[in-house]
C-alpha cells in the first residue's frame, strides 16, 4: 500500500535528501525535491544535472543525497539517466541483480532543460526510458548569477536580459516545454507547483508508475532572482497558478486535463507585482509589456481550457 | 578452437564485442565507424548478445549513457570516429573521472574542418589528456585483440580507468584481412565476469557520483587518476601476458621490427607499420641498418621502455598523422623527443606529419624518410625538424 497522502503519514518517511544542504534560504527547489522524493515509496536512484541544486546539494566530502546520485554535467540528466535505467533493465533481465522495483528521477533546472539539455531530454522521451524527468523551474539561470534561460519570460529582467535605455528586459516570451514533451507522445507529462504540494505529489505517483518516459515541470521560485522576500517562496507560486501563468495541468496517454481550475482567474500583474524582476514593467513607458504578457497568459489558458475539454 | 576469418576491422570488433557482450551498449553511427554499431546492432536484434543497445541521440548523449550506465554498476562498451568523439569532448574527460572502465573503439578519422571522413589521429590524439587508456591497433587482428584486453586492463581494480581502442579509418576499418576469432567460451573466460564498485544500483548503500569538488579535494582526485595511469602500465602488461598465455598472440607497450641493431630507427603508428615493414625489408637487403617501432599504448605513455629501445640509434624519425598546430612538431614526436630527453637518449629525432585526412603514404615516401634519416646520421645536421609528406607546398 502506497503511504496516503497525509502529512500525519508522510512526516514519518525519512528524508532522502537531508538537512544540511547549501540551498539560499527560501529557495523551492528542496521544497520540491522533498515532495516529490516523499511522494514515491519505492528505492530511487536520481541524475541531477549542473546547476543550484546540484552543487548546493554535493560539496565534496559532503553530500545531502540519502540515495544514489549521479552529476554528470550541464545538458545530460536525461541522457545519464538514460544510461542509468538501462544498466537496471539490462541486469534485471539477465538475472544478475534482483528486481527491486526501482524508480529513476532526473533533475535539471530549466537552463540544462529548456535550452542546453533539450536534445538529451527529447531523446530520452523518445527512446521510451522508464524514467521520470523533472525540471525545477525558477526561469533563469540561477547558479550563474541569474541569465536568461528559454523559460524566462518576456520582459523579465535577467543579467543578461537587463533593462536598459532601449531594451526593457527579455525581448522575447519563454516557451511551452511541457507542451513539447507531450508533443513526444509520452505516456505522462505535467505541470506543477509546490504550494499545491498533493497536487504534485499524486503527479509524481502517476509520472513514476507510467510505462516509459514522463515529464514533470515544477515551477521553483527563486528570491534572488526573482527578487522577492524569502517568505514569498510558495505565495508567489499559487500567484502564479491562480493568474493562470502557470496552469496545473496533466497529459495522461494524450489525454490533456486542468487539476486546478482557479474560482476567480486573478489578473498577471498579482504575479508580478511582488517580484522585483517585473518592477521596470509597471512605469509608463513598459506598461503595454505587462498588456502583452496579460495577452500571452490568457491566449495560451483558453487553448488549454480547449485542450482539458474545460467550459470557458 | 579459435577459427580464422576474413574480417574487416570494424567486423572483427563486433565479434568481439559479441563475444564480451557487455550489459549496455549506447552508441551513435559515424563514418568509419558505422558498421560496427550495425553489425552489433543485428546481435543485439538476433539475440545472439544480452546486451541492451541504447540508440542515442548523439554521441554526447552516447557517453553521457556510458557513464550512467557505468557508475549503475555494469559492463559498457560503445564505439565513434573524429566529429563523434569531439561532441563527446567534455563527457569523455568526465567518464575518466568518474572511473568509468568504459571501453571505446575510436576508429581514426580526420577531424573536420574542413569535413573529411578518411583516416588521421587527429582524433583521438585530441582526447589524450582527457584521462583514458589509449591502445592503437595496426590491423583488424589488434583491433579484435586490444578490444578485448581493453575491457580488463580497464576493469581492474588498481586501474578502473575508460580505454580507447585505436585503428586506422578505412584502412583497417574496411580493409578485409585473415583474423583469428577465438572461441566464445575463451573470451567469456578471459574477460570473467564484471564486478562492480560502488555501483548506483547498490540502493541500500547509496553514494553520490560527480559532486562538485573545489580547490581543497580536486587536486587529490586528479592526483589519484594519475595513480590509476601509473598502475595502468604494469595491468597493460601482465593482461597481454595472460593474453599471450592463452591465444599465443604477443602484445606489449610497443612492437619492434628489426630494431635491436638498426642505426636507423622509424616511429609510427597503426596501419602505416605494415608499409613501413617492407620498406625495412627493402632497405635491409640493400644494407641498410634501419628498424622499426610501432607503440601500440600512447597513454600511459611508455617514455622509459621507448627510451630503452632507441637509446642506440643514430637517428630516429617519428611519423606523426595528426598535427598540433603550433607546437614543435605532432604529439607522437614531441612525447618521444620529451622521453629522450628525461631519459638521456642521444639519438637525434626528427618528426614526418603525413597521411592527414586519408592522404595515401606510399613505400617511396617511407624510403624517402629513412634516405633523409641516413643523410642526418652522415652530417650530423638536421635541416628541418618537421617535415610534412607527400603535400603540395
Ligand atoms: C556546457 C556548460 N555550459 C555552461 C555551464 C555553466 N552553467 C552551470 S549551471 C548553469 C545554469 C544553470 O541554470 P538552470 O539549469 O536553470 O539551473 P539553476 O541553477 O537555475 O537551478 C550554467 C550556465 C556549464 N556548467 N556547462
Ligand atoms: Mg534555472
Amino acid at each position: 500500500m502506497a503511504t496516503a497522502l497525509k502529512l500525519k503519514e508522510l512526516y514519518k518517511k525519512e528524508d532522502r535528501l537531508t538537512p544540511g544542504h547549501r540551498l539560499c534560504a527560501g529557495c523551492a527547489a528542496p521544497i520540491i525535491v522533498r515532495q516529490i522524493l516523499t511522494a514515491i515509496d519505492e528505492p530511487v536512484v536520481l541524475a541531477n544535472a549542473t546547476g543550484c541544486l546540484e552543487v548546493s546539494t554535493t560539496i565534496y566530502p559532503y553530500t545531502a543525497w540519502d540515495v544514489p546520485w549521479i552529476h554528470t554535467a550541464f545538458e545530460t540528466a536525461a541522457s545519464t539517466i538514460s544510461g542509468v535505467e538501462t544498466m537496471y533493465r539490462s541486469l534485471v533481465k539477465q538475472g544478475k541483480i534482483e528486481d527491486r522495483g526501482i524508480k529513476f528521477v532526473a533533475f535539471g533546472g530549466d537552463g540544462g532543460t529548456y535550452d542546453i539539455g533539450i536534445q538529451a531530454l527529447s531523446g530520452m522521451m523518445e527512446r521510451g526510458h522508464k524514467a521520470l524527468y523533472v525540471c525545477y523551474n525558477n526561469e533563469a539561470y540561477m547558479n550563474t548569477g541569474i541569465q536568461r534561460s528559454g523559460a524566462t519570460p518576456l520582459g523579465a529582467w535577467t543579467t543578461t536580459s537587463p533593462v536598459g535605455r532601449v531594451i526593457p528586459g527579455k525581448p522575447r516570451p519563454r516557451k511551452d516545454l511541457t507542451a513539447i514533451a507531450a508533443a513526444h507522445d509520452i505516456p505522462y507529462a505535467a505541470q506543477a507547483a509546490p504550494h499545491k504540494w498533493r497536487d504534485l505529489m499524486k503527479k509524481v505517483r502517476k509520472a513514476v508508475a507510467a510505462n516509459g518516459a514522463s515529464f514533470m515541470n515544477v515551477l521553483s521560485s527563486c528570491n534572488r532572482g526573482w527578487r522577492h522576500e524569502t517568505d514569498q517562496t510558495i505565495e508567489v507560486t499559487r500567484l502564479a497558478v491562480e493568474t493562470c501563468y502557470w496552469p496545473l495541468y496533466e497529459v495522461e496517454d494524450g489525454e490533456w486535463k486542468l487539476t486546478y481550475r482557479p474560482k476567480e482567474k486573478l489578473p498577471i500583474e498579482e504575479f508580478l507585482k511582488p517580484q522585483g524582476r517585473f518592477r521596470h514593467l509597471f512605469s509608463e513607458e513598459n506598461k503595454h509589456i505587462i498588456g502583452q504578457l496579460q495577452t500571452g497568459v490568457d491566449r495560451k489558458w483558453r487553448k488549454l481550457l480547449e485542450r482539458c475539454g474545460e467550459e470557458e | 578452437m579459435s577459427r580464422f576469418e576474413a574480417m574487416d576491422g570494424n567486423a572483427a570488433t563486433a565479434e568481439a564485442m559479441r563475444q564480451i557482450n557487455p550489459d549496455v551498449v549506447p552508441a551513435y553511427p559515424i563514418t568509419p565507424q558505422t558498421s560496427t554499431v550495425q553489425t552489433f546492432s543485428q546481435f543485439v536484434a538476433d539475440g545472439e548478445v544480452d546486451t541492451e543497445f541504447i540508440r542515442v541521440e548523439s554521441e554526447h548523449s552516447a557517453m553521457a549513457a556510458c557513464i550512467g550506465a557505468s557508475a549503475a554498476g555494469g559492463r559498457v562498451m560503445t564505439a565513434t570516429s573524429a566529429n563523434g568523439l569531439a561532441l563527446m569532448w567534455e563527457m569523455v574527460y568526465i567518464a575518466a573521472s568518474n572511473r568509468t572502465p568504459i571501453v571505446m573503439t575510436v576508429v581514426n578519422r580526420a577531424l573536420s574542418g574542413p569535413i573529411n571522413i578518411h583516416c588521421d589521429h587527429s582524433d583521438s590524439m585530441g582526447a589524450r589528456d582527457a584521462g583514458w587508456i589509449q591502445l592503437f591497433g595496426e590491423n583488424p587482428q589488434e583491433g579484435y585483440d586490444n578490444c578485448i584486453q581493453a575491457v580488463r586492463i580497464a576493469e581492474h581494480e588498481d586501474v578502473l580507468l575508460p580505454v580507447m581502442s585505436m585503428y586506422d579509418g578505412f584502412i583497417t576499418s574496411h580493409g578485409l584481412e585473415r583474423v583469428q576469432i577465438e572461441d566464445d567460451g575463451a573470451i567469456k573466460d578471459f574477460v570473467g565476469p564484471f564486478t562492480a564498485h560502488e555501483a548506483l544500483l547498490d540502493v541500500d548503500h547509496p553514494v553520490t557520483y560527480g559532486p562538485l569538488d573545489f580547490y581543497d579535494f580536486y587536486m587529490e582526485h586528479k592526483r589519484q587518476q594519475v595513480e590509476g595511469m601509473k598502475h595502468a602500465r604494469r595491468v597493460i602488461l601482465e593482461v597481454a601476458a595472460d593474453f599471450e598465455k592463452r591465444f599465443g598472440r604477443h602484445y606489449g607497450f610497443f612492437d619492434g621490427y628489426r630494431l635491436d641493431d638498426a642505426e636507423l630507427a622509424l616511429v609510427v603508428l597503426s596501419s602505416t607499420a605494415g608499409t613501413a615493414r617492407s620498406v625495412v625489408d627493402d632497405l635491409r637487403s640493400q644494407g641498410l641498418k634501419v628498424g622499426l617501432l610501432k607503440p601500440r599504448v600512447f597513454r600511459p605513455f611508455p617514455a622509459e621502455e621507448l627510451a630503452d629501445a632507441l637509446r642506440d640509434k643514430a637517428v630516429v624519425g617519428v611519423m606523426d598523422r595528426s598535427d598540433s598546430f603550433g607546437a614543435l612538431g605532432g604529439p607522437l614526436f614531441m612525447e618521444l623527443s620529451a622521453a629522450f630527453k628525461i631519459h638521456d637518449v642521444p639519438a637525434k629525432t626528427v618528426d614526418y606529419v603525413f597521411g592527414l585526412g586519408g592522404r595515401d603514404t606510399t613505400p617511396d615516401q617511407i624510403e624517402s624518410v629513412f634516405r633523409d634519416l641516413a643523410g642526418i646520421a652522415e652530417t650530423g645536421k638536421i635541416q628541418q625538424p618537421v617535415t610534412y609528406l607527400g603535400v603540395r607546398e
